[in-house]
């Protein structure tokens, strides 16, 4: 299974979204190099490396903003070791104010 | 606690806001960190940005020290506020703004 579906999946299950949307933006970073980062070389922008979740479920209602991306980064925690390099939440309670 | 954990404490209770990013203020070196970059300059706050890309056992250290696992990570008066998705939420609400002058932070711009 692909990371994404993995991710997919994932979410589904912990979250119930009405609405979830994974973005693959692994092709928006090609060719970005991460100078002495832990990554070596150039991503070549095919992988499974940048991904945008947008997510719209009740569990994030009465949540802060911090907690929210908390609970997608550690339900995704095993995904960012695995090689995503960059996880963009936008999370989301029904009712609230979204642009997607 | 370790020599790196002691050196983040410090920055980050030293300094009223500060960023740590890839790369410099100047001259980022990622586009999550630049984004937090440009807001910061477009409200006008003074803060200090702390290069994650110096050392691995900073950018490892400021993941543990906060259990965030992304780069850049804004803290003001020693509280962790958030990355690149929470700080731009926050300008976008005009929460950023009312966030600094209440915890004190003077911002010159917001033109």
């Amino acid at each position: 299974m692909s990371i994404q579906a993995t991710m997919e999946d994932k979410l589904n299950k912990a979250f119930s979204p009405e609405r979830l949307v994974i973005i693959n933006e692994s092709h928006l970073h090609a060719g970005h190099h991460h100078h002495g980062s832990d990554h070596h070389g150039a991503y070549d922008g095919t992988g499974e490396t940048h991904f945008r979740v947008r997510v719209v479920s009740s569990t994030f209602a009465g949540m802060s903003r911090i907690d929210r991306h908390r609970a997608v980064n550690e339900l995704l925690a095993d995904e960012l070791k695995a090689g995503v390099h960059a996880l963009a939440i936008e999370p989301a309670a029904p009712g609230e104010k979204i642009r997607w | 606690m370790s020599g790196i954990n002691d050196y983040i404490d410090n920055e980050v209770k030293g300094n009223d806001v500060v960023l740590f990013m890839k790369g410099t203020p100047g001259f980022p070196q990622c586009g999550f960190s630049g984004q937090v970059v440009q807001i910061l300059d477009y409200i006008g706050a003074d803060y200090k940005g702390v290069n994650v890309l110096d050392s691995a056992e900073l950018r490892q250290g400021i993941k543990d020290y906060s259990n965030w696992p992304t780069i850049p990570q804004l803290y003001v008066k020693g509280e962790f506020v958030g990355g690149c998705d929470i700080v731009r939420e926050m300008f976008q609400a005009g929460e950023l703004q009312t966030f600094l002058v209440e915890k004190g932070v003077s911002v010159k711009g917001a033109a």
